[in-house]
């Protein structure tokens, strides 16, 4: 009988080794947006962007902090916390999805495929695909993926006022690196 | 027996499996950054006084303030409006913390200069600062010529300002703001009691919606100058559009700077000696 605890406490132990899941993280991603409107051009980038992969399975995942994006103007920076992303409110994006053709990420060279998942921002979810760009070699996965989201969507309100000043959709470029770790 | 252990056993591992599900991997990291709390409030000033916040590193901020007459002038002095003071400053951020300003108020052809230094930053995650604390100190002359003023020498006609704003952001809609002070005259007038006032005010704001708020002002003078005057008391609003900040108010204050309105306001605000002004400041981003 005591055998059999031993047994079943072995397999809830290494449950994740059996399965022989292995991920990857990085720390320091990139992810920078890039609006155009009549009035200005907004950029802004986050260098410590969170991004994850399990493999084999190809489940993704990455989570930012709205106030690690740095803009060149200091005041732009406040009012895109307080007046639209509300990051206090809302202090996190984070996307969660998986990797249309996972097979890639056991071998080696470049690849392209698409991830889909949801896309959390200011508090609202939708479902997302992007087309991403893959180099894989035998030390680390480089991600680079370029898409646009539609400020709108996510029930970020733009006044009237500055209307001119904000672009309805905005550019988004994230790069990633991963590491293998064996 | 063996079998239902089994049984438990794969059901447990595989649901702690599905829950332990990549985001909340990344959730752990992400919750212990530290981050420091931004905007507690929308301007530099609270109303007449300032705020603990500063403007970043190149930004030069101009600000154009206006106090109208009292309202109880009644119709004849439109209201007050016939009558205006007015204040022209410059702020600048030499760095992110540390601003460096410049005024001129007609109300007593008044020239003023402040250092500003906000030295603590309220934060969340790591370390947890409850609290923004600035420091600021501020220097102003008086140039109008009066009869008794004309003899004094260029000291004698100096007044200080230090002060310690303590402030809070409790929500994201409403701040609050604690200011110690302490207000300077190297000189005083014959029926004026003493060269220092001690102050300690309270004041906070509450946001309305995204770019309008809500803010009170007030200073109770612990130790007085001259024993006639008034604590000063403010209401009014902030109105954000981009690059500009709007304020709305009414004070029993005329003067805009610190050692004016905190020493020497006379207006009863609750006997309608009520200034109506505006500040309008516009930020500009030098590099």
């Amino acid at each position: 009988m005591k055998n059999i605890y031993l047994i079943a406490l072995t397999i809830l132990l290494f449950q994740p080794s059996l399965y022989g899941q292995s991920r990857l993280i990085d720390r320091s991603g990139t992810l920078s947006f890039y609006s155009s409107a009549p009035m200005e051009d907004i950029e802004a980038t986050n260098n410590s962007a969170l991004g994850i992969i399990e493999m084999p399975s190809g489940k993704a995942a990455v989570s930012i902090l709205i106030k690690g994006f740095k803009f060149e103007k200091a005041l732009m920076q406040e009012h895109f916390n307080e007046n639209y992303m509300e990051s206090d409110k809302f202090p996190k994006a984070t996307f969660s999805g998986q990797i249309a053709d996972p097979s890639i990420l056991s071998k080696e060279g470049k690849f392209e495929t698409e991830i889909t998942g949801q896309m959390t921002i200011h508090g609202v979810t939708k479902e997302l695909t992007m087309l991403c760009q893959f180099d894989i070699s035998g030390t680390e996965i480089k991600v680079e993926s370029k898409f646009n989201l539609t400020v709108a969507d996510y029930e970020i309100e733009i006044p009237k006022l500055v209307r001119n000043n904000i672009a309805k959709e905005v550019e988004v470029t994230a790069n990633f690196k991963f590491a293998k770790n064996d | 027996m063996t079998r239902y252990i089994f049984c438990l056993t794969f059901l447990l591992s595989t649901s702690l499996w599905a829950q332990d599900d990549l985001l909340s991997i990344l959730d752990e990291e992400t919750d212990a950054v530290e981050t420091d709390v931004e905007a507690i409030f929308k301007g530099t000033r609270l109303i007449n006084g300032h705020t603990v916040e500063t403007r970043k590193k190149y930004n030069l901020d101009f600000i154009i303030s206006h106090r109208f007459g009292r309202l109880n002038g009644g119709a004849y002095e439109f209201f007050g409006l016939d009558q205006s003071n007015v204040r022209l400053g410059f702020d600048y951020g030499l760095t992110d913390n540390i601003n460096l300003g410049i005024g001129r108020s007609s109300f007593e052809k008044t020239f003023d200069a402040y250092f500003k230094y906000a030295f603590l930053h309220q934060s969340s995650g790591g370390s947890n600062i409850p609290v923004s604390a600035t420091l600021l100190s501020s220097i102003s002359i008086k140039t109008l010529r009066q009869r008794e003023f004309e003899e004094l020498s260029f000291s004698q006609k100096l007044a200080y300002t230090h002060q310690v704003l303590i402030a809070r952001k409790f929500s994201p809609s409403l701040s609050m703001q604690l200011m110690p002070t302490w207000v300077h005259f190297n000189a005083i007038e014959p029926t004026d009691e003493n060269n220092d006032v001690f102050a300690a005010g309270i004041g906070g704001r509450m946001k309305l919606n995204q770019r309008v708020s809500l803010n009170v002002e007030y200073y109770y003078q612990l130790q007085r100058k001259d024993p006639l005057s008034r604590n000063v008391i403010a209401i009014g609003f902030d109105i954000e559009t981009g690059g500009h900040v709007f304020q709305l108010q009414l004070t029993n204050a005329q003067a805009m700077i610190e050692k004016g309105f905190l020493a020497e306001t006379t207006g009863d605000f609750f006997n309608g000696d009520i200034h109506f002004g505006f500040n309008i400041s516009r930020t500009f981003q030098l590099k």
